[in-house]
């Protein structure tokens, strides 16, 4: 692995902290979530984020909540790393009343608009737009705010992909694109699906900054990104990054995997794990002691334990909210008994 | 020779059939075959589609024919107009109804209209397969039944099976035609199981089904909700009452004179249908029975649909958003004004 030898520019000891914290909290609820999944306890399509966690974790080490990210069908790690508590989280995929999104969402539409989370999507491609319109808003109202969209090596090949990083770049909006590159759609290979080497030469179109970075790497995913969102806060314009990563799980639970080789899921399994190699560099730059990080792991640990306990003890919605939070408002005048 | 399979498997027989009968049927779609130019792999197919469909097809028709496509919605149902209108058969794969959203200027405005534009002078023979239908704890955004929305625009025909016979003959019947259809299936039903014959035939599009004689009230459900009807009707036995129970099973032509022959024998009409209330395929065929039934009609036309709201995530909501047959029971019971019905 070659995660930096060197020290990596920002990462401080309390930096270090949180995105070692963050990258913990993603893998051990989405293990957890896996379990939870084939204990038939999980209802809906489930899409884990696990060995992922260092393209999330870097990017989101640079904003705070009132910049926007917009996610994707794989969406639980960019909640966990833009903030979002797990116990709404975890409540939210067993469709309970008191889950970030009232049970409503689901895993695949989990967010937090207080947290700037503008949701996991349903439709791959869904994100680019909606980024654009929150940078759009960032920029009017001056806000300093920069909007992140995540998106898939799939999703680079919808219409929308054109459509919001070229309207970003018009409009020099404060948006960075992230591309999540896990080598499939599914079971269809970026190589087949994709007619470019790397979804970031594409940056060049728009006349952009196009960078691919390993996206195991939380050191390099964190620098590319430092670099981004700096150059969206001071109105330069949108910048695409790729992020080379590799998704532990299959595309959704249940998924067989056949398509996948088993000597890439070794080693990205073992050696090139991107916890692994963070807390090898951690120990090694002196930044996180070994201590701490036992403890971060085991209180991480708990936190998620607890999650499941408070989603399974909390109640379900009822019939009451099934029609509500359609509209804001909405008056259908009663007809009178004549 | 008549056998049991599931929906899903009748589906996948129609499209081997369509495909041995005629070199020009293709499919494509997102990993209809899966893995492509995966080594390892070679020709056993990663997936056969996200519910495994039209698994087994690449191995026989190879991947000339059976195409998997980026997700570029616009671009391969966009293509796939063309590729029909140019001399192909092309059964073109939108995994779920509700990507609608990502092609519908190709479905709307290209496909269904560049006959109608071009004088007659053109034919666009294509089917779109779509997955649709609540109760698979899927949410908003793969849940929807859109087929009130297509059924609504000219120059495309519309088909929702129920069952798996019908499944199959319908697909092989959308497949021949020469105009654009959109095939329904609904995601709950793939592992229903029903008796289906072993070669090719068809149902003529616009050609509905009595799927349960009756002479006391005429139910009308859509798709999966032919079968709520049916269970409904079944209870209603027990109280004396013979529901009929109408599938139109396509929408785009609708069978009106079955609904129509229907409500002139048993004076009552109840129409079951999932999708949401307004605009919808039960608004119309309410709107054409009172139209040209209304003779016939002793009561109002009653209509049992999701609520106007999206499908919720929460089985604890999706279960009560749907319509049930107790649900149906209760509407029959205020129409024929009897409350011992809703206890059954
Ligand atoms: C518009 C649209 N088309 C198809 C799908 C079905 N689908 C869901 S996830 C997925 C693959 C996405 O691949 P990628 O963008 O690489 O993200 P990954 O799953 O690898 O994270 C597909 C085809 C969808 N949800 N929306
Ligand atoms: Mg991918």
């Amino acid at each position: 692995m070659k995660i930096s030898e060197e020290m990596v520019q920002g990462i401080t000891s309390e930096k270090a902290k949180w995105m070692y914290q963050k990258m913990c909290e993603i893998r051990m609820f989405e293990d957890r979530v896996h379990e939870l999944f084939g204990q038939g306890l999980l209802p809906g399509f489930i899409h884990l984020y696990a060995g992922e966690e260092a393209v999330a974790v870097g990017v989101c080490a640079h904003l705070d909540d009132k910049d926007s990210i917009t996610s994707t069908h794989r969406g639980h790690g960019h909640c966990i790393a833009k903030g979002c508590e797990l116990d709404g989280m975890m409540a939210e995929l067993y469709g309970k009343a008191t889950g970030l999104c009232n049970g409503k969402g689901g895993s695949m539409h989990i967010a937090d608009v207080e947290k700037g989370m503008l949701g996991a999507n349903g439709i791959v491609g869904g994100g680019f737009p909606l980024a654009t319109g929150a940078g759009l808003t960032a920029k009017l109202k001056k806000t300093g705010a920069v909007a992140v969209c995540f998106f898939g090596d799939g999703a680079g090949n919808h219409g929308t992909f054109h459509e919001g990083i070229n309207l970003a770049a018009i409009w020099n909006l404060p948006v960075v694109f992230v591309a999540e590159n896990n080598g499939y759609a599914e079971a269809t290979p970026f190589e087949y699906a994709s007619s470019c080497t790397n979804i970031a030469d594409r940056a060049e179109a728009y006349n952009i900054p196009g960078e691919v970075v390993d996206g195991k790497d939380v050191t390099a995913v964190f620098d590319a990104a430092q670099r981004a969102v700096e150059r969206a806060r001071k109105g330069e314009g949108p910048s695409l990054i790729e992020c080379k990563t590799y998704r532990n799980y299959g595309h959704f639970e249940g998924d067989a995997q056949k398509y996948k080789t088993s000597e890439d899921k070794k080693s990205h399994v073992e050696e090139l794990d991107a916890l692994k190699t963070f807390r090898d560099y951690l120990i090694r730059q002196e930044l996180v002691t070994e201590v701490d990080l036992d403890e971060m792991e085991r209180s991480v640990k708990e936190a998620v334990e607890k999650s499941v306990k408070f989603a399974e003890e909390s109640p379900l919605p009822t019939a009451a909210d099934l029609t509500k939070d359609v509209y804001v408002s909405y008056e259908t005048p009663e007809r009178g008994e004549q | 020779m008549t056998r049991m399979i599931t929906f899903s498997q009748a589906i996948n027989e129609a499209l081997q059939l369509a495909m041995r009968k005629d070199e020009n049927v293709i499919l494509m779609g997102e990993d209809v075959a899966g893995g492509a130019e995966v080594d390892h792999l070679q020709d056993e197919e990663a997936w056969g589609g996200v519910m495994g469909v039209t698994a087994g097809l690449v191995q026989e028709f190879g991947r000339d024919r059976i195409l998997d496509t980026p997700i570029s919605e616009a671009g391969y149902i966009g293509a796939a107009v063309t590729t029909a209108a140019t001399g192909m058969r092309p059964v073109a794969e939108l995994m779920f109804n509700d990507f609608i959203g990502s092609c519908l200027d190709e479905v709307m405005n290209q496909g269904a209209k560049l006959r109608y534009m071009f004088g007659g002078k053109a034919k666009v023979p294509l089917t779109i397969r779509t997955m649709h239908g609540a109760g698979f704890r899927a949410a908003a955004q793969h849940s929807q039944s859109l087929y009130g929305m297509f059924t609504a625009i000219p120059g495309i025909k519309v088909v929702v099976p129920s069952t798996p016979y019908d499944a199959k003959g319908l697909l092989l019947a959308a497949i021949e035609d020469d105009d654009p259809v959109v095939f329904f299936e609904d995601k709950t039903l793939y592992n229903v199981k029903g008796e289906v014959p072993e070669g090719y035939y068809t149902i003529p599009l616009g050609q509905g089904e009595i799927k349960r004689p009756g002479s006391d009230l005429t139910i009308v459900g859509i798709g999966k909700q032919v079968q709520t009807a049916l269970t409904a009707a079944e209870q209603l036995v027990k109280k004396g009452i013979e529901a009929e129970v109408v599938d139109p099973r396509s929408l785009s032509p609708l069978d009106e004179s079955i609904i129509l022959d229907s409500i002139m024998k048993t004076n009552r009409l109840i129409i079951v249908d999932e999708a949401n209330p307004r605009c919808s395929i039960a608004t119309d065929i309410s709107a054409m029975a009172a139209d040209k039934g209304f003779d016939y009609l002793d009561a109002p036309i009653k209509m049992i649909t999701a609520p106007h709201c999206p499908v919720p995530f929460s089985p604890a909501l999706e279960d009560i958003y749907l319509p049930t047959p107790d649900k149906i029971l209760k509407v029959v019971s205020e129409m024929i004004e009897d409350d011992s019905i809703v206890k059954l």
